[in-house]
């Protein structure tokens, strides 16, 4: 922990103006306070829990709170008078604490949701991995997958890669001096209730929001802050521009705030207890869901993850991005479009068919402002495509914007409705997710966490390029065995459901469909398997050069990127 | 002044900017999930649906603890081959008292959506207990607990309570009467079989686990299963009228 500690905070005392006024801000002592009250109210509500998994949680917040109002006392004492200035000698001072702590956060949940997917890819294969446990099967181990690696994973690169880029971008310290450490702690926070309660049997079952109603209030809170401390970063900028890698960040922590606030509407059975039952029944809950749904992997897995690219892929290019032009017409037609695909998850159901026909028909749009952004990112290479001989880092984020182009090109094909009745509920589609999550949003936070990790710890550069390169061939070649056994499974599985004998019976029962698919289920795990020991090479090649890497003396000037 | 000209204002403006973002992403959700709460064909006018028996209930939360819905959707699509599979296509209205909704999106397992009266509940409780049993080739995990744990009668009558508020049509005498009718459900010999039998219209009473006591998660599992996609009589449905 002593190390972790130091990792995350550099004292600032040296820089501290000798003064004898010490106090407390207000944030400080107002935090502090609510924390303390807090700890109280859940202790009592952890002694009169209905259930135990809410008693669980209750006591797990009641200690966190304590351990929070500790840890801000704590801080206090150990600061210096004054808090850290905006600005040295005229340069920012950004904070990079937060982001460090969000950096190491992501890994940390990487590798865990990574191997989270690789049991339950196995248990499909062999099913007495399950153990029939309760808290070992696969219905309870999926959500904690899903979420370990989109919100887990995905959701700590977002955070750290967007603090770093709006400083950056905007030549403004972050705002707020404890705002940004409540964002991210209390970001985890609500990982860890919300993955715990998953093992504990704790879900309102709407996939990819299955938190309950104390997970989601939490995580509402949360999310302001983070807006908050977003957008009054920007708001403080020295630059005139809006840099657009933050209008795609906004775009995210806004569009991500409705969608949550619209989909779990819940009522708890009682205060005291952990089930609920959302405010939403049967086709219209349906219809929320799908808007939800898909709209997660459109706002939190694509327009957070564009971000990124217009950031981090010029700057390591050391490129300015290909079109202004084209950023502003990719970013608005994106999100306009996103918004309506949510219907294409319930092709032919009892959804009425206007519904299913305007998800349909915005999808297959969808295609182009996703290309136009695909193009983007890797017309950006103009004039630096050597580049991607010698730096794997940069190569890691090229082929994940080639990722993004193949699956969004995917994406509108199966949303035709012709195409989804044979696609839908088949493994076609959990390919083309991890085409998407494994081969873009894998690829691309892998390229910004080997950016951002050598910059905020002030390193000249990575432990070993080699090893880079080694993650790189090691988990391409497992994305490619995942996502071609899935399409092979897919489609096979699709087309026996719908194979008919010559006397017109159904050929096959639906247990020789799941005999069929074995053998893409081995493949498939051992695909996921390649994938989790490139990330295992990536922890420890980050973990190096934390720990080993030379400090970097001055601050390099590399171009600036286009606005 | 040029587009590109223009559109400086929201570059230069984070409000604006945040305002555009929300005007942007607005139109498509209020136009797609709007009409579904005032279109009058949005919901089939059907016979028979009633909601959850307490016992019922009571399985449906199990189904939704143990993630069931990731492995199994409740949604049979109007094609030729899932008709001739799994039996008529899944209404809207046959969902409409479910908070939330378990039609699912990945078939790992087959179709639920009218899985009732399939099979016998001594099949289930083999089934459940360890797939393998019945079924060699089923990658299903097994859930032998289920028939371990007990299911709470008393903290039920909260939950269709908690339904009744969210739009579930409870009645008084359905939530007052609860607990019995959670006991009355598995147990044919109780006394208050009969009045039970008159609160929830084709409510299957029976043991369905075999074991006597306090009604296990295994009966309440199994009670949910056995009457999935039963309550409508496809014989008496007007095809026609439904037409949308």
């Amino acid at each position: 922990m002593w190390f972790l500690a130091s990792v995350f905070f550099q004292r600032e005392s040296a820089m501290s103006q000798p003064s004898t006024l010490k106090s407390m801000t207000i944030g400080e002592s107002g935090l502090a306070a609510l924390f303390a009250v807090t700890a109280f109210l859940c202790v009592i509500a952890s002694a009169k829990a209905l259930d135990t998994a809410f008693a669980f949680h209750a006591g797990l917040s009641a200690a966190a709170s304590l351990a929070a109002a500790f840890c801000i006392i704590n801080r206090y004492f150990d600061r210096p008078a004054a808090l850290p200035p905006a600005e040295i000698n005229g340069r920012p001072n950004y904070n990079m604490g937060p982001i460090k702590f969000s950096s190491f956060m992501a890994m940390f949940w990487g590798v865990a949701g990574f191997l989270v997917g690789l049991i339950i890819a196995s248990q499909l294969a062999w099913p007495w991995l399950n153990f029939d446990l309760p808290w070992t099967s696969f219905g309870r181990l999926r959500p904690l997958h899903t979420s370990a690696v989109i919100f887990a994973f995905g959701g700590n690169v977002l955070i750290a890669s967007s603090f770093y880029v709006v400083q950056k971008s905007c030549r403004a310290r972050l705002a707020g001096d404890l705002a940004p450490w409540f964002v991210v702690v209390g970001y985890n926070f609500f990982i860890l209730v919300a993955g715990t309660g998953y093992l504990l049997g704790v879900t309102q079952s709407k996939e990819y929001a299955e938190p309950e109603w104390y997970a989601d209030l939490w995580l509402t809170i949360v999310w302001v802050v983070y807006l908050l401390v977003f957008l009054a970063t920007i708001i403080k900028r020295k630059e005139p521009h809006i840099f657009v890698a933050n209008w795609f960040y906004l775009a995210f922590i806004v569009t991500i705030a409705v969608l949550h606030l619209g989909n779990n509407p819940a009522l708890p059975v009682s205060v005291l207890g952990s089930k609920s039952y959302v405010a939403w029944g049967g086709i219209q809950d349906a219809m929320f869901q799908w808007w939800y749904g898909h709209n997660a992997v459109g706002f939190f897995l694509t327009a957070g993850f564009l971000a990124i690219m217009y950031y981090f892929i010029p700057k390591r290019a050391e490129r300015p991005i290909y079109s202004y032009r084209l950023s502003i017409i990719h970013f608005w037609a994106l999100i306009f479009l996103y918004i309506w695909a949510g219907p294409h998850h319930l092709h032919y159901t009892a959804l009425p068919d206007w519904t299913q026909t305007l998800g349909m028909t915005f999808s297959v749009m969808l295609w182009m402002p996703s290309w136009g952004g695909m193009i983007n990112g890797l017309m950006t290479l103009s004039g630096a495509w050597d580049k991607l001989r010698t730096d794997p880092v940069l190569r890691m984020l090229v082929v994940s914007v080639a990722f993004y182009g193949m699956s969004t090109f995917e994406g509108p094909m199966m949303s035709i409705k012709v195409v989804n009745s044979l696609s839908h509920y088949t493994d076609w589609t959990i390919g083309h997710v991890h085409s998407g999550a494994l081969g873009w949003v894998g690829f691309v936070s892998f390229g910004a966490l080997y950016c951002m990790v050598p910059w905020a710890w002030n390193r000249k550069g990575l432990y070993s390029l080699k090893l880079v390169n080694w993650h790189f061939w090691i988990a391409t070649l497992g994305i490619v065995l995942y996502i071609s056994a899935m399409w092979v499974s897919g489609i096979l599985q699709g087309l026996m459901w719908r194979a008919y004998t010559s006397l017109g019976f159904l050929e096959y029962s639906f247990i020789e469909t799941v005999e069929a698919m074995h053998p893409f289920y081995i493949i498939r795990a051992a695909g996921g398997a390649l994938f989790l020991i490139g990330s295992l090479i990536m922890a420890y090649n980050l973990w190096m050069t934390v720990r080993v890497g030379e400090a970097e003396v001055q601050m390099p000037v590399a171009l600036q990127p286009a606005e | 002044m040029s587009f590109w000209t223009r559109h400086q204002i929201f570059e230069k403006n984070s409000i604006i900017l945040v305002v555009g973002i929300l005007v942007v992403i607005a139109i498509g959700g209020l136009v797609e999930i709007t009409p579904l709460f005032y279109l009058k064909s949005t919901i089939e006018v059907v016979d028979g649906v009633r909601p959850y028996t307490p016992l019922e209930l009571a399985g449906r939360n199990i189904y939704v603890r143990e993630g069931c819905y990731l492995c199994h959707s409740q949604m049979i699509r109007p094609l030729r081959d899932e008709v001739e599979r799994y039996g008529h296509f899944s209404l809207a209205a046959e969902s409409m008292f479910d908070h939330p909704f378990q039609w699912g999106s990945k078939r790992t397992g087959p179709d639920l959506a009218r899985v009732g009266a399939k099979y016998s509940d001594d099949w289930h409780v083999t089934h459940l207990t360890n797939p393998r049993a019945i079924v060699p080739q089923s990658v299903m995990p097994g859930y032998p607990f289920l028939a371990q744990t007990e299911v709470d009668p008393e903290s039920i009558a909260d939950h269709m309570r908690t339904l009744r508020t969210v739009g579930v049509p409870y009645t008084d005498d359905q939530i007052a009467n609860a607990a019995a009718d959670l006991k009355a459900q598995a147990d044919p010999d109780n006394a208050g079989s009969d009045a039970f039998g008159k609160r929830y219209a084709k409510a299957v009473v029976r043991n369905f686990d075999g074991k006597a006591g306090t009604p296990t998660e295994m009966d309440a599992l199994i009670a949910y299963l056995q009457m999935l996609g039963t309550l409508v009589d496809f014989k008496l449905y007007n095809e026609k009228a439904n037409l949308r």
